[in-house]
């Protein structure tokens, strides 16, 4: 199949290396992925932060940058969600029809890559290598908005040499929550802070999750820490194989930016 | 408690919001900052953390016994959003049934007008003491306040709310009102405000219960009014419902001569037979259980049985506003069940006092602000992370994401001048739908490495608003090639 | 403009011209238990749920009722208590109630304060919920009977043994005075921690017949 990837703004922009092992991913299992130059942003912290006017030509570009695309995979629950239910409404409510009604239909073809990889191509086990103790946050986006259930831990659980543990109250929110995480920074901190005891007691050496925002809200807050725990994306343990083995990744074994 | 009272009266969509200097419904802080106190409260959290994580247990465990939850739930949001629909016809008929059973009905405007309604109806009385049931209509107006300005004495009879009252404290939730307050604490405010409580009181649950049973016994014997709220009123015959647990509602529903009831007039239900959806999913949904231990409906006055005077109180104050919100009114659906505050992460550690209203949560965060109007309450609808556990559980389906995030929409179209961050996000737009802007914006994003001085991560002390981040949590160094560009290069455009 | 005419106005303005249809409320929600009044079954369920909110229940067959009435109030009261301690609904079949005792009247409502016990009959029981409805008919009394003594009997016979609650409610008359009784009185405001009898009675005595 031929995958046009959505990056997503912040993972292209501060976290590449997960779109990058995305793509490796998807055309390790024997697909053609493209990468639409012309892609930015979704809109979704726009129409999240109360911007729903500004967000429109933001949601234009997107519709434009994948036009004609068979399939649209991102590696975000929250984007895939804001594709999903958030571009119509605000094209519609601004009287741009004819995009909500593009928008609509091109979300009819976007999946996040878990639900992508185990709803739409079936594949549970995509031959990933990643020997470590690892825990699953199931970001709220993905939980609730898309509801990909289980899809992500069937991938985790077939994953050679991944010890797959379970963490202690993980549909609570880590408090991340776009411009929650400063406007209302003291209650964001307060969650984040039982989001990582949570994490910690795990004694996980990774926590991973479908949503690079949220993981890098995790994360910051681990390194802040020096807890040693690190966050890694779910797409980059699926792209890890013995092979791709390199020395400047944050995520060893995994592949590289 | 707002300060200044503006020229002009505040309106929400061209109606007459809920009226400032009177009630509560607006905080004299913003949620984060009432929110930065609360959260140092290590006793607070502590309290919070116990009493929501045990609901929800209890909560999850009865809901699943039903196998039709999701119908039930589904007819729930579609009775609710029917009777919307045709309001105005289903009061009428209300007042209508009420009227030919012997009941009074009233109409206020607002919280004033509902205030003085009841001082004069219980002045009429000649008595100077009233009981109460807990009512979230009656705390949002401050009737309390209201009566006891007429040297009235109130007496809250709910034990929570008895708490609070004796506490001098405000509520803090919509069922449990006295949640941030554990068995220690209570037992102080007993002992040191009941008179003639035993010296030897405990914390155990079941004393305090016992003190406060003693303490109002003799008052719901001599009380001659009372005043309740209602859960629902059924418009076709003028039946009238209270959902309690503890029978002090039962108290003053059934003993006094004449019993006042202010109800929203968004709590009208059409039918009887509705009532089969809603007793259903307000008792598992609020208090985890099967069934609240007592119900009670009446219609009108009963010979023999109950107060012979009934008057019932139709309250707008500011609802009306919220009905003309397409997207907002969906929040008049809400059957004050508190399933949403008990799952939220972020009541969960500020606690209901930093929303500064009586109704505190998520349903607080829409509520709120649509009935003072959105400016008076700015903060409430950015109090939230957005992640939906409060949808999922709330029993009507109210989708209370969606309606923030309208919310936030709604304050930032408000302003009249661009605040520093409308300026931003307009830039970041123009940006973002521009491809050539946006791959020269996150170039310049790079500017980050210079100052990260090849650490991994941003230094902690940056300025606002990316501080708001960094004081707590790292931030890492941007790359040096974003993912696109490296794509392109390989692969070409 | 009156209030009234003004808040109605309000709505009407709010809901505009033309308003949108809602969707047809569908209730594809269970509406009976599928077991009859009565079943052996939801007789079990219902022993089983009011159990649950410990209350009491004592069974025994339709002949035997007045005997396990006073059996409860031994319970409820322990032995020793007197008929003077006992108020009865007007209506209660005469012999459930026990011999000597006093039957409710038009006296005050506060005066049955006095009374240690009372005991009723109940208009139905709905077993999924484990709750019995008073509808303030003779035999069920006065709201007021079932309130202020300390200890409740209620006498419920197995044709008022309903599943649910769509078919609880379709048994009733709304324009009677209802109570809804499931449990004794009981609070969790304190930690969420439930506690059994607060204002209402403490002890609640559940006679099922058949």
């Amino acid at each position: 199949m031929k995958v046009a990837l959505f990056a997503t703004c912040l993972v292209d922009t501060l976290t590449p290396s997960v779109a990058r092992a995305t793509a490796t991913l998807l055309q390790r299992l024997g697909h053609e992925v493209v990468v639409p130059p012309g892609q930015s942003c979704c809109g979704q912290m726009h129409v999240n932060t109360g911007y729903r006017r500004e967000a429109v030509p933001i949601v234009a570009n997107h519709v434009r940058a994948f036009a004609g695309a068979e399939a649209i995979v991102a590696p975000s629950g929250s984007c895939v969600a804001s594709i999903h239910h958030q571009q119509a409404a605000v094209a519609r409510r601004a009287g741009e029809h004819r995009l909500a009604e593009e928008a609509e239909e091109l979300a009819g073809r976007t999946y996040e890559l878990s639900q992508f990889l185990v709803d739409v191509l079936g594949v549970t086990d995509v031959g990933a290598y990643y020997p470590h103790r690892v825990t699953y946050h199931p970001t709220c986006h993905s939980l609730r908005l898309l509801k990909v259930g289980e899809a992500p831990l069937h991938l985790l659980r077939a994953v050679r040499g991944l010890e797959l543990v379970e963490l202690p109250g993980a549909e609570q929110c880590c408090g991340f929550g776009g411009t929650f995480a400063v406007k209302n920074a003291d209650t964001s901190t307060a969650m984040l802070t039982d989001k990582m005891a949570n994490v910690l007691g795990t004694h996980a050496e990774v926590c991973t999750a479908g949503d690079a925002s949220c993981l890098m809200h995790i994360g910051g807050g681990l390194s802040r820490l020096r807890a040693g725990t690190r966050t890694v994306h779910l797409a980059e343990i699926l792209a890890s194989t013995e092979e791709a083995v390199t020395p400047d990744q944050t995520t060893k074994p995994a592949v590289s930016a | 408690m707002t300060a200044t009272v503006p020229p002009k009266a505040p309106t929400f969509l061209g109606l007459p919001t809920a009226p400032r200097g009177v009630g509560h419904l607006r905080g004299d802080q913003s949620f984060p900052d009432a929110a930065r106190g609360a959260l140092r409260d290590g006793q607070l959290r502590a309290n919070l953390g116990h009493a929501t994580s045990t609901i929800r247990g209890k909560r999850a465990k009865v809901v699943g016994e039903l196998p039709d939850w999701a119908q039930l739930r589904e007819a729930g949001r579609a009775l609710k959003a029917a009777t919307m629909a045709r309001l105005d016809e289903h009061l009428e008929e209300l007042e209508r049934q009420v009227t030919a059973r012997g009941g009074v009905v009233h109409w206020a405007r607002d919280a004033n007008e509902a205030n003085e309604i009841v001082t004069r109806l219980v002045q009429a009385t000649g008595t100077s003491e009233v009981v109460k049931v807990k009512s979230m209509a009656t705390q949002e107006i401050g009737l309390n306040e209201a009566l006891e300005a007429a040297g009235l004495d109130v007496f809250e009879t709910d034990l929570a709310e008895l708490i609070v009252q004796l506490g001098e404290d405000s509520p803090s939730h919509i069922l449990v009102p006295a949640i941030h307050k554990n068995r220690a604490e209570i037992r102080e405010i007993f002992a040191r405000t009941i008179p003639g409580v035993d010296p030897e009181l405990t914390d155990d649950p079941r004393q305090l219960a016992m003190a406060a049973r003693t303490h109002l016994r003799e008052r719901f014997l001599r009380a001659r009014v009372a005043v309740s709220g209602a859960n629902f009123a059924v418009a076709e015959t003028g039946t009238l419902t209270v959902v309690e647990s503890e029978g002090n509602g039962r108290m003053c529903l059934t003993l006094p001569e004449t019993l006042i009831t202010v109800m929203g007039i968004e709590k009208v239900v059409p039918t009887w037979r509705d009532l089969e959806v809603f007793l259903q999913l307000l008792p598992r949904s609020s208090t985890g259980e099967r069934m609240n231990p007592y119900t009670s409906t009446w219609a009108g006055v009963t010979p023999g049985d109950g107060p012979q005077e009934f008057h019932l109180v139709l309250l707008d104050n500011g609802r009306t506003g919220v009905l003309a919100d397409e997207v907002g009114r969906e929040a008049l659906h809400c059957i004050r069940c508190s399933a949403c505050l008990n799952v939220c992460p972020v009541y969960e550690r500020a606690g209901g006092h930093s929303y500064g209203s009586v109704y505190p949560g998520p349903i607080g965060a829409v509520l709120s602000p649509m009935l003072t109007g959105v400016e008076d309450n700015a903060s409430l609808p950015y109090a939230s992370s957005l992640c939906g556990a409060c949808y999922d559980v709330c029993p009507v389906a109210i989708d209370i994401p969606s309606i923030l995030v309208h919310l936030r929409a709604e304050h930032v179209e408000a302003q009249e001048r661009p605040t520093a961050e409308a300026v931003a996000f307009r830039g970041l737009a123009r940006v973002m739908s521009h491809p050539r802007l946006w791959h020269l914006a996150q170039r310049a994003s790079r500017l980050g490495r210079l100052i990260a001085r090849g650490r991994p991560t941003l230094p902690n002390a940056l300025p606002p608003p990316i501080s708001g981040w960094t004081r707590s949590r790292d931030l890492p160094t941007p790359p040096k090639e974003t993912f696109v560009e490296s794509w392109v290069r390989e692969h070409g455009s | 403009m009156s209030a009234r005419e003004e808040v109605l106005s309000r709505v009407r303005q709010a809901l505009g011209e033309d308003r949108t249809t809602p969707d047809e409320v569908v209730r594809d929600y269970r509406l009976a238990d599928g077991r009859p009044a009565g079943d052996p079954a939801l007789l079990e369920l219902l022993v089983d749920r009011v159990e649950d909110y410990r209350a009491t229940v004592l069974r025994c067959s339709p002949a035997e009722v007045g005997a396990t009435v006073r059996a409860a109030l031994d319970q409820g009261l322990g032995d020793g208590w007197a008929a003077g301690d006992v108020v009865v609904a007007p209506g209660l079949a005469e012999d459930w109630r026990p011999a000597g005792c006093d039957v409710d009247d038009d006296r005050p409502a506060v005066q049955l304060a006095d009374r240690a016990a009372s005991v009723t009959a109940v208009a139905v029981a709905v077993a999924e919920t484990g709750t019995l409805v008073l509808d303030g008919s003779p035999a069920c009394g006065r709201r007021a009977l079932s309130l202020l003594p300390d200890c409740l009997v209620c006498v419920v016979t197995a044709d008022q043994v309903v599943g649910s609650v769509p078919e609880g409610l379709a048994r009733l008359d709304p324009l009677r005075p209802l109570t809804m009784v499931s449990g004794p009185s009981a609070t969790s405001d304190i930690e969420l921690q439930r506690v059994e009898g607060v204002h209402g009675p403490r002890t609640l005595l559940v006679v099922l017949a058949g």
